[in-house]
Order: structure tokens, then C-alpha cells, then sequence
């Protein structure tokens, strides 16, 4: 594809594993980023917004995003607490992109989804959410045709105009594998930010996640009988139709995949 | 209730205790005919002892009308009491999911949620659903619905967020609702209750899973920690957030409403795109032809399931035979399924595979033993030969795919 006008922003973040809570490249973002290299190739741009990290492990994180064959970050430095949105639209309404790819919600913090809808609000700009793939942008007609990913692995095709913000679900390509070289070679852009600081977050207390309690199935039988057959009574019942003949079998399934709309 | 019949022995003795307080209340007076004579039904002179041979005491001394006769077994339907808002304090908005015109579980568990803050602290408030597009289900009044907004035209068929949008936007100004809640979902709640939540400049709770007074329990980091935060009036849950409606029946009272003016769209839907169907993990796959060990003609059936646009699975057997990637697997030791519709190619149903298809909505087997458990199991079953089967299968869906697009290229 060849788009060389057009002008694409990554937005990245540092994620957390699941298990080891280490800080690593987060799994949507890397894909997002990915799209990105695919539409654009090295013109993609990438922005991240946070406190430059002390810890190596944290530079090691955000510095695996410039290992996908990206040679600078813009960084716009920020408390890690403060809210990140109007310091990032500041930042995006003087560069007037076409395209700002984000993931579907952060790794780490209140991982509300939020950012790209308040992006899209500051900046005027369309909205898609999880997508899975970029067909094709048309510069002329001002409009991209993208692959949104669905439930059940089916994927609806819209038509957005440009400029817009999508958020990359977890059905985009896979994220090629980040270099440690060129990673540590990369250039970090610091900026300072302003610093908005988010109040409302502060009051709230934040907790390691509980194991949610498993749903029981609760009998609402009214008489000892009727409990005693819910609880023993096989779970399966004997409602099912059965056909004999080829022809008679044949016509009942299709009637059955007819019924439900798969064919 | 059962509809066994059962003897009532007390009922029996105080029948034929003269004596017995009680005694009075079990006599059914003699039947007289239009003559005016006495009429006896001999049949049902005695009761049946617990022999099983019938006993008729003809002392006199008791009266047994009431031994033999059987007590008649409830079978009515139980209906649940009405739970009525006359004049509703406040609103709590519901934006329903409806996947395919039906509610799901997220969208009972939200309506349960919603009637949860709509009652606490004594509140007499209504619960207001709105639903776009096409509704099927009819038991949304026992699902904990008091007021229903029904916004229905063809253009809601499409992923149009922006419309829906809109029309929330109108509908919130109008009714001032203390909570608004949206399933967060991937079935268009969670993206509409972002856009909302934009269009409202409201910083709405998401992931709400436990609601405890005044407070709200989310999951945050992407499912890492619990966030504990006071109650917003945006709030998108979590599934199981609460327990659906199940004791009360609601007034399911349609409010008239019209679709808002909303011109300047962003985004146009082009309708889904055809996917191949081996491309969709096992796991997420709506439409699954699996095959076992009852399977002669492999190449048929990888035939029979692109014609179809069914995703493969196998049975174990049919794995460790070779004739499938272990990948295919379906069962305790593969793959858990959640499709629509499952059909299992002789598959006989060993207990691993019967729970790897647990959440499988309709079962069709096509076996030649009528006896086997995925028969029991199956919604439908064809008996017969399955190589002969999926050839007629595979004839009538080809008839079908022609008269269809027949009729497309006349019209």
C-alpha cells in the first residue's frame, strides 16, 4: 500500500502481564502498531505519554516498541497518575494526523476503554472501535474502509471517514517480534507536558482482583419432591426428535440450519 | 408438580372416623339425579388397599368417597406476582444488547442490576429498557422491564453507534435518569456506553461487577485489580454483576418514542464479510461439523462442511486415527465449544466429548445407533448411514443455494 502523505499516530503504552505483573509491550498496542508499519511503513509516527521510567525494566518495555523497526517515540512527559487524554489531544491537534491507532483499553490502571472515544471527541474526529484490519484508505475521497472484528470470529466491514481514531483489537495480525538492538538504539523525543492532575481517581481504593464467586444454581422448587428431582435428575432431556431415512434426515437438518440462519 | 398419585392415608382416616373433628369436611353430600332419586356411582364404591386389590367396608361406618378419588395435580402455570410502578420517583435507563431480537444473560443480569437500584432504600423507582431494531422476546416483562422504549426502523439492522447515540442523548435529556446502565460488552454495549459517555461528558464506571450501598466494585488493569469507587450514573457492567429477575413479573409498559434527526454519520456499514469458516478458533466458532469415528469418507466430509461453511471438529478417535489435526479436537481433552449449532458425524458421545460441547445450544447427531448417548443428548437425530446422509445434505443445500440466486438474477 502506498500512502505517503498520509499521516498515522500510534498511541503506546506500557503493559503489565497477567500473571507476572511485569511490565512488557502491551499485546494491543504492538498490534496496533503493526497496522500501522503495514499502512504507512516507517513514516508511522508513535506517541506515548507518561513519566520517562527509572526502571530498566519499564525503558525496556516501552523502548520494545521502536524494536518493531521504528527509529524515534515521541514522549510527552506526565506524572504516571495524571489523566493522559487532554495532554495527548493537546499534543494531536498541532500534528492534525489522518489516523491514531490505539488499543481497545490499557493493561494497567483503571483500563476503562475510555481514551480513544475522548480523543475522537477533543480532535472531531470518527470513531471505530476493535478492529481487526485497515483495507484500504482512499486520500481522495477522504475515507478508509476497515475491518471490524465481531464475536464468534465474523468481521463486519464499515466505511469511515477520514480522520478518524480506531482502537486495534486482539483479531489484528499478529505484532512482528521486537529487535533488543534497534530497540536500545531507538530515540526517545521528550517533551514536557502539562500536568492534569485526576482528582477523581485519587478517592478510589484499588485492590488486587478477588476471584469472583462462581454463580450457583439456585432451585426454587417449593415442595421436597420437586427439590429431590432437581437434584438428581439427569441434566439432559429426552426432548430430542429422532428420523429414520435419508431423505426424511436430510430435510430435517436443513430445516433445523434454515431455522437457525446458517444457510 | 408431580403427577404421581398419592394417597393421603390421614385424609383417609379421618374419612372413616365418624368421630374425627375433621370428619365433617370430607363428606360430599349424596348425589340426587333430575328424578330426585338417589344415584350411587358403584365405581367408585371402596378404595384400593395398599395391595393394590380394591377394599369396600360395607359397615357403613365410613364414608370413602374421598379415598379413592385422586388428588389432581397442579399443572397450571405459576404466575408470579406483579411488581407495579404507578408513579415512578426516578429512571434507571437499560440499553439492551439483544443479540439477534432476544435477551441474553448479560442484558437479565443488568435488568437485575437496574431493579436493584431502582428498589434499594426503599426507592419506587422505574426501570426503563430500550431496545433498537428488532425485538423477538416476549418475556421481557419477566425479566424486570417496567417501561420499554422500542425504537424500531430498518436502519437499526445496521451497526449505525452514532444514531443510537443520538437518540440515547434524547432520551436522557427527557427522562433525567439517575443511572444508566449498558452491558459491557462486546455485542455494541460497551462501544455505545463510550460514546455516550463522551457525548454526556460523564466518566462512566466500567466493568462494574458488585454494587455494595453506595459503592461499586470494577475490574481494572484489563482484569488485574478491583477498583472501588462511588456509584456513577454511567455504569457498564460486567456479566453475573447480579442475579436476574426471577421471583416478579413487570408492567413491560411501551413508551412512545420517536428516532432523533441525526445527519453527519462517520461511519457507514458495508455488512459482514464472508469468513473462512477453518480461519475462526474452535473455541469462538457459531457453526460446527465435527466427525468421528462412524466416518468412511473423510474427503466427503471436509466437502460437505465447506458447502455448509461449517467450522471441522473431530472426536478424539478420529484425532489419534490421523484423519484431523489435534487442533480439531472437541472435548474434555481439546476443545470446549460454545456454538449455535453443533452437528456431531458418528460421534457416539463418550462423557469427555458430552462435556466439551456442554455449551452447545442445538445438537444434531447423525449416527447409525439409535441407543448411543449423543442421540440421547441431540436435539436431532438422523439414524441412518452418515456417508448416504451428508450426500443428500450436500444435494438439497445446492438445490437450495440455486433457486436462490435463480431468483436473485430474475428479479
Amino acid at each position: 500500500m502506498t500512502n505517503d502523505n498520509l499521516s498515522v499516530i500510534s498511541l503506546v503504552s506500557i503493559g503489565e502481564h497477567p500473571t507476572s505483573r511485569r511490565p512488557r509491550r502491551a499485546e494491543q498496542d504492538a498490534r496496533a502498531i503493526e497496522l500501522g508499519i503495514k499502512l504507512v511503513g516507517e513514516n508511522l509516527q508513535t506517541l506515548h505519554a507518561g513519566e520517562l521510567p527509572d526502571d530498566a525494566n519499564q525503558q525496556t518495555a516501552l523502548r520494545s516498541y521502536l524494536g518493531m523497526g521504528l527509529a524515534e517515540m515521541n514522549l510527552l512527559e506526565m506524572p504516571a497518575q495524571a489523566d493522559a487524554v487532554l495532554v495527548i489531544a493537546e499534543h494531536l491537534k498541532q500534528q492534525n494526523p489522518d489516523v491514531i491507532l490505539t488499543g481497545v483499553r490499557a493493561e494497567s490502571g483503571e483500563s476503562s476503554g475510555m481514551l480513544p472515544y475522548l480523543l475522537a471527541e477533543h480532535l472531531g474526529m470518527a470513531m471505530v472501535t476493535s478492529i481487526a484490519d485497515i483495507l484500504s484508505v482512499d486520500e481522495a475521497n477522504q475515507q478508509a474502509e476497515v475491518l471490524q472484528a465481531l464475536p464468534r470470529g465474523q468481521r463486519r466491514k464499515l466505511i469511515v471517514d477520514l480522520p478518524f481514531v480506531a482502537s486495534v483489537d486482539m483479531a489484528a495480525a499478529m505484532p512482528r517480534q521486537s529487535a533488543f538492538g534497534p530497540a536500545m538504539r531507538g530515540l526517545l523525543d521528550t517533551a514536557v507536558a502539562g500536568d492534569f492532575a485526576d482528582e477523581e481517581a485519587s478517592t478510589w481504593q484499588t485492590s488486587n482482583a478477588k476471584k469472583r464467586p462462581k454463580r450457583l444454581k439456585i432451585i426454587k422448587a417449593k415442595t421436597a419432591a420437586d427439590r429431590f428431582k432437581a437434584a438428581t435428575a439427569k441434566a439432559s432431556g429426552g426432548g430430542g426428535k429422532v428420523v429414520h431415512g435419508v431423505e426424511e434426515s436430510a430435510q430435517a437438518i436443513l430445516d433445523l440450519l434454515v431455522e437457525e440462519g446458517l444457510v | 408438580m408431580s403427577e404421581l398419585f398419592r394417597r393421603d392415608p390421614r385424609a383417609q382416616w379421618i374419612a372413616r372416623n365418624r368421630l374425627h373433628p375433621l370428619h365433617q369436611t370430607l363428606v360430599i353430600g349424596p348425589v340426587f339425579g333430575p328424578s330426585g332419586l338417589l344415584r350411587k356411582n358403584l365405581h367408585s364404591i371402596g378404595f384400593i388397599g395398599p395391595n393394590g386389590l380394591k377394599r369396600i367396608d360395607r359397615s357403613g361406618a365410613s364414608n370413602d368417597s374421598a379415598q379413592g378419588s385422586r388428588r389432581a395435580a397442579a399443572a397450571s402455570e405459576v404466575i408470579l406476582p406483579l411488581h407495579q410502578v404507578l408513579e415512578p420517583a426516578f429512571y434507571i435507563v437499560v440499553v439492551l444488547d439483544l443479540v439477534s431480537g432476544r435477551l441474553n444473560g448479560h442484558d437479565k443480569d443488568t435488568l437485575g442490576l437496574a431493579q436493584q437500584l431502582a428498589n434499594r432504600n426503599g426507592g419506587a423507582g422505574a426501570v426503563v429498557a430500550i431496545a433498537f431494531g428488532e425485538l423477538k422476546d416476549d418475556s421481557l416483562d419477566k425479566a424486570g422491564v417496567d417501561r420499554l422504549i422500542h425504537l424500531d426502523s430498518p436502519h437499526y439492522e445496521q451497526y449505525n453507534p452514532e444514531q443510537r447515540c443520538n437518540d440515547l442523548q434524547v432520551i436522557v435529556d427527557d427522562l433525567k435518569p439517575q443511572h444508566i446502565l449498558l452491558p459491557d460488552s462486546i455485542n455494541g454495549g460497551g462501544d455505545l456506553g463510550r460514546r455516550l459517555a463522551t457525548k454526556l461528558q460523564q466518566r462512566p464506571a466500567c466493568g462494574v461487577w458488585k454494587l455494595i450501598d453506595d459503592t461499586v466494585t470494577c475490574r481494572g488493569s484489563a482484569g488485574k485489580s478491583d477498583i472501588t469507587r462511588p456509584l456513577s450514573q454511567l455504569m457498564l457492567v460486567m456479566e453475573e454483576c447480579s442475579e436476574p429477575i426471577s421471583e416478579t413479573r413487570h408492567e413491560n409498559i411501551v413508551i412512545p418514542q420517536d428516532t432523533s434527526q441525526f445527519t453527519g454519520a462517520k461511519l457507514i456499514d458495508q455488512g459482514n464479510i464472508s469468513v473462512d469458516p477453518n480461519a475462526i478458533p474452535l473455541a469462538e466458532a457459531g457453526f460446527i461439523l465435527s466427525g468421528g469415528n462412524g466416518i468412511n469418507d473423510w474427503p466427503q466430509f471436509h466437502h460437505t462442511a465447506s458447502v455448509l461453511g461449517a467450522t471441522e471438529g473431530a472426536s478424539r478417535v478420529a484425532v489419534d486415527d490421523g484423519n484431523m489435526p489435534r487442533e480439531r479436537q472437541v472435548g474434555a481433552t481439546g476443545t470446549w465449544v460454545t456454538a449455535q449449532v453443533y452437528i456431531a458425524v458418528g460421534i457416539s458421545g463418550a462423557i469427555q466429548h458430552m462435556q466439551g460441547i456442554g455449551q452447545c445450544e442445538k445438537v444434531v447427531a447423525i449416527n447409525t445407533d439409535e441407543g448411543c448417548d449423543m442421540v440421547k443428548r441431540a436435539d436431532l437425530s438422523a439414524i441412518g448411514d452418515s456417508t448416504e446422509i451428508l450426500t443428500r445434505l450436500v444435494e438439497l443445500i445446492e438445490q437450495r443455494k440455486q433457486t436462490i440466486n435463480g431468483g436473485a438474477t430474475n428479479d
